[in-house]
């Protein structure tokens, strides 16, 4: 492009903007907003992974004692080691332990009495050896000196070390990594069920001119609004030990593989299918066109123009349903029983065992195709933009009897899956004694007789529902914003960028577990929001963060890249033009931010179910702790209140929609 | 022929704007851009630009795209920096300013005109905020409504007006705040051709109304030549020519310039002493700098091309008024008719390989009965003859 005769750039400092008010403002909120998500996202996993990699064990050469005898004249100093050598008090094995691990110093001492008058005396060799006397830790290599009364109260603290050994543990042991292959199976197979179901539900939908079209869009979204903990719930109604439709399985359990696959399907069809119905929407009628006039057949058409024109949507849905299944925890927790899943894993190892390091180890590995999954379909999404264009025709469906025919009924099998999944838990919900009593009853809604946190969990979830829609509207909607339509400080907006694309790779149990190790660390000086609805709320913000940011994204890149600009040179400061213009031109987006993460705050399990304490229980954990209790009605009806609650936030926002779009969209209509 | 004015001066075009450019040049410099570079990575985009723009002139960077022109612009309005190099606004170096603290209005090809606000509430946006009376803030927009030619349009949303009306709201909220400059990115670009040359004529009205100095980018030859004081004609990040609409379209700098602006022919020829050869024949022109024996580019536009019939040559022939010279046997090949001339394409053993496009006036292709396969000789006036360096 440049000329042969290109004279040299002369040598001098490139030029930089004097900033201003406005950018200085700008910088600050990106600061702020960054420095939320390295907080909230990057410093937790951060510790997680570096968790995964630490083993614990008593170093035994690193403790060393004196004894005295009765006349108080001190023994030779003698090493914990040397002793253990002598008696083998502690077995090699039991030396290996946990961050947690503690070691009492008279295990070494058979002939300890904390009634002698014999004194003690302990140090550490290396100034890292650490021991507690009481709740007191203690260290050094200072001599300590004991009465006996006290020396049975000295506990020794493990040493850390850094290597693979949790993950030679991990996969040494095949009760472990027996759940990579069932997970992966699990998704796999959900999967493909699930993108055949829904990409025949879209088609029917895009490309039919069946009838109650709106209806079936309506109970398609429904799984959206429940806890994947509900399909769990209503499948062993039907199909449990004492399952109305048992015999439909002929002798096969729906406990296992077989529930977590059709749960999974429940819960991620709408998320396929919107995906899919997206897809084939945006299909051009010209295509078509051309290939009725190449004579080609509905068959050759289908494999030539419409898989082809939707095969990102198909590659994409895939892989979101995917890391759903993959990551999700609820349902295989429900009705997974002996069948271990990677999620399930994490929450036994941590809640379970209080391995915490295992817990970690098998969090990592969770990534691992999450991760993957999440690439791949970044990668496909950004060809998908490619492929629209302002000049496509939409397609038109003619009506074909048949065809149509044929239509409704495959969404009927769907719709009265949907349908029959929840009116089993609605039923489960509100019947005396299931299958026995069949008479009605609201017994099961009086939650403050169960465990599981009570109606008082119910209201924390509305808070925490509350909470996260706010401030996470603002937070996303403003970060976005800061990413979208800020010049220059490039590395730091990527960076940003990528930041909020993370956590859509993240599983909830990973990030919640990954919150235990940062925030529950006493010298963090956030250790305080440990336990609080606080910690509740930024776990949630930031577990739904991305999509709330790719649509806040999708709102602001259809907005005149020359609006800033303009406003600067008309001398206005960047929040004037934001609040006047880009807030409401982007109000839509913006409420459906908040609907979205209102919804999810209500029905997330996974993140939040390592982090809620007595005072901030939550309907959707009240559900799996009912249901771990044995009361699985009331879990039912607990789903069920998630469920009124949401389809009436639904309800709400398409109201308030309505509303405050005529009012401040008035501009939309020509 | 020459038109003579009262005071006998001889004004041909050239003149008259020689002229204003003279009295242009009493006013000091508004806008000072000096050595400015633009770098991205290792591409240039903008080498060493130094530019003096007066105050109430109307440039036009023109362009083709990828030139620097819009780089150029931006650098101007704060928008994308300069690499290295200063620019002075009104005697004070805005160099590295934020846009919000320099002095102008700007106009993008996209109007950019907020969807969400009425008319009336996009063209005080500028004006609120800085402590006016609201009353004095409707006055102004009711002035500047009735400027662009839309009074009663206020209460509106942008999408109910036409592109064209749209773009006048957009320089009508440039304008209120009344900015010592006037930057007009591609402002005619996504309109219709009709429309476009409507608001070229209006802007252009409004802008010698208000006598703002004003920038307008633009790739279209024909909007710089009828809206601009001076053309700043760009290529590669370097000015290839800087004058007014008339220099640079009749005495194009570069051969750059005569081929991007209008059309011309370009032959490969060897100079001589006040004169070029190319074909198998030398044709006088004017005084130029190359040695004897140079090879050379000679150019000349299809309109300057004069038809004298055939057999111009022998005496008494009567299209000949005075003694012809770079005289041409042709023979026509095709012509196209393009409405107000025919285009031609002429051929002639003197011209070798090469064909001749002349541009012939309705008028001249009857008297002369052109058809296609006429033989007739035509004149390359010597004036009209431009020699640019050759090689390559």
């Amino acid at each position: 492009m440049a000329m042969a005769i290109d004279t040299a750039l002369p040598a001098g400092r490139t030029l930089k903007l004097a900033l201003d008010k406005d950018e200085l403002i700008k910088r600050g909120l990106m600061v702020v907003i960054a420095l939320y998500l390295i907080v909230a996202l990057a410093a937790p996993l951060y510790v997680m992974l570096s968790k995964s990699f630490s083993t614990y064990s008593f170093d035994l050469a690193r403790f060393e004692f004196q004894v005295s005898d009765a006349a108080g004249n001190w023994s030779e100093p003698v090493t914990a080691a040397a002793l253990n050598d002598k008696i083998a008090a502690v077995s090699p094995e039991a030396l290996a332990t946990n961050s947690d691990g503690r070691l009492q110093a008279t295990s070494f001492f058979p002939d300890f009495s904390f009634r002698s008058p014999v004194k003690y005396k302990i140090r550490g060799t290396s100034a890292d050896a650490s021991y507690l006397v009481g709740l007191q830790l203690h260290g050094g290599t200072e001599w300590r000196e004991l009465g006996s009364n006290e020396f049975r109260r000295v506990m020794l603290r493990p040493s850390r070390s850094i290597g693979l050994e949790n993950y030679t543990t991990y996969f040494s042991t095949p009760t472990l990594f027996r759940s990579i292959e069932n997970s992966v199976f699990i998704a796999f197979i959900s999967t493909i069920v699930t993108v055949g179901l829904a990409f025949g539900f879209a088609y029917a939908l895009n490309r039919s001119c069946m009838r109650f079209k709106d209806a079936f869009k309506l109970v398609a979204m429904v799984p959206i609004l429940v806890p994947s903990l509900l399909p769990g719930i209503a499948l062993i109604y039907l199909f449990g030990n004492q399952g109305m439709l048992k015999d439909l399985l002929m002798g096969a359990s729906i406990y296992g593989p077989l529930g977590i696959i059709v749960g999974s399907v429940f819960f991620a069809f709408p998320h396929a299918m919107i995906i899919i119905s997206t897809a084939l929407a945006i299909s051009d009628q010209r295509h078509y066109e051309a290939a009725a006039s190449l004579r080609a057949s509905n068959w050759r058409t289908f494999w030539t123009v419409t898989i082809p024109g939707a095969r990102y949507g198909l590659i994409s849905a895939a892989f979101v349903v995917f890391t759903l299944v993959i990551t999700d925890f609820g349902l295989p927790k429900v009705i997974g029983g002996q069948y271990n899943v990677l999620a399930v894993d994490i929450y036994k190892q941590v809640i379970g065992q209080q391995n915490f390091e295992m817990g970690a180890v098998v969090s990592v590995i969770l990534l691992v195709p999450a991760i993957a999954a999440f690439i791949v379909d970044r990668m496909v999404t950004k060809k998908q933009v490619a492929l629209l264009s302002a000049r496509s025709v939409p397609y038109q469906p003619k009506p074909s009897r048949r065809f149509d025919t044929l239509c409704l009924a495959w969404c009927s099998l769907i719709a009265v899956f949907i349908v029959g999944i929840m009116a089993t838990s609605q039923l489960a919900a509100v019947v005396k004694l299931w299958p026995y009593d069949l008479s009605f009853s609201l017994r099961h809604f009086a939650f403050d007789r169960m465990d599981g946190g009570g109606w008082a969990s119910y209201y924390n979830s509305i808070r925490l529902a509350g909470l996260t829609a706010v401030f996470g509207t603002i937070i996303v909607f403003v970060g976005a914003y800061m990413v979208e339509k800020t010049e220059g400080f490039r590395t730091g907006r990527s960076a940003f960028q990528f930041l909020a694309m993370l956590p859509m790779a993240v599983p909830g149990m990973v990030l919640g577990l990954a919150y235990i190790f940062f925030f529950n660390d006493p010298a963090n000086p956030l250790h305080a929001v440990y336990g609080t609805m606080t910690i509740l709320v930024v776990c949630t913000i930031t577990h739904f963060y991305t999509v709330g940011h790719l649509t806040a994204l999708t709102a602001l890149k259809q907005i005149d890249q020359e609006f800033e600009p303009v406003a600067a040179s008309l001398k206005q400061p960047f929040y004037r033009l934001f609040a006047r213009v880009t807030v409401p031109v982007c109000l839509p987006a913006i409420l459906e931010i908040s609907i979205y993460l209102f919804v999810n705050a209500m029905t997330t399990v996974s993140a939040v179910v390592f982090l809620y304490s007595k005072d901030t229980a939550l309907a959707s954990v009240a559900v799996l702790n009912m249901d771990d209790a044995g009361d699985v009605a009331p879990a039912a009806a607990m789903a069920m209140m998630i469920f009124y609650t949401n389809a009436a936030a639904r309800l709400i926002h398409l109201f308030l929609s309505k509303v405050l779009i005529a009012r401040t969209q008035a501009w939309r209509m020509r | 022929m020459r038109h003579e004015t009262l005071a006998g001066q001889p004004r041909t075009p050239t003149d008259v704007s020689a002229m204003t450019a003279a009295s242009l040049n009493v006013k000091p410099a508004y806008l000072e851009i000096s050595n400015v570079w633009k770098a991205f990575g290792d591409f240039h985009a903008l080498k060493d630009i130094s530019l003096d723009i007066r105050e109430g002139e109307f440039v036009c960077f023109l362009g083709p795209s990828g030139c620097g022109k819009t780089t150029l612009l931006r650098a101007i309005a704060g928008l994308d920096l300069q690499t290295r190099g200063t620019i002075r606004q009104g005697g004070k170096d805005v160099s590295t300013l934020p846009p919000s603290q320099r002095d102008y209005g700007i106009v993008f090809q996209s109007y950019a005109l907020f969807p969400n606000l009425t008319i009336s509430k996009n063209i005080a946006f500028g004006l609120e905020n800085t402590k006016r009376p609201r009353a004095e803030i409707e006055a102004r927009v009711t002035e500047l409504l009735k400027l662009v030619g839309l009074p009663e349009q206020g209460n509106k949303y942008p999408a109910q007006l036409s592109g064209g009306q749209q773009q006048r709201i957009a320089l009508a909220r440039a304008i209120a705040i009344s900015p010592g400059l006037l930057l007009l990115d591609e402002p005619l670009s996504a309109l219709d051709a009709k429309v476009r040359t409507h608001l070229r004529h209006e802007i252009k009205e409004l802008q010698r109304k208000l006598g703002v100095t004003t920038i307008m980018v633009t790739h279209d030859q024909e909007e710089a030549l009828s809206m601009a004081d001076r053309i700043v004609v760009m290529n590669h990040g370097v000015i290839e020519q800087i004058g007014s609409p008339t220099e640079i379209y009749r005495h194009p700098a570069t051969l750059f310039v005569a081929d991007f602006i209008g059309e011309a022919n370009k032959f490969k020829a060897t100079a001589e002493k006040g004169s070029v050869s190319f074909g198998s024949k030398t044709f006088k022109c004017a005084a130029h700098s190359f040695d004897a024996g140079v090879s050379v580019i000679v150019a000349i536009r299809p309109e300057d091309v004069i038809p004298h019939g055939p057999g111009a040559r022998s005496p008494g022939a009567p299209d000949v008024v005075k003694e012809p010279a770079n005289l041409l046997d042709v023979t026509i090949g095709e012509m196209e008719f393009l409405g107000s001339f025919w285009r031609t394409r002429l051929r002639g053993a003197d011209l070798g390989d090469e064909t001749l496009i002349a541009d012939f006036s309705i008028n001249a292709a009857r008297r002369l009965t052109l058809t296609e396969g006429t033989a007739l000789t035509v004149e390359l006036p010597e004036e009209r003859l431009l020699v640019y360096p050759g090689g390559q």
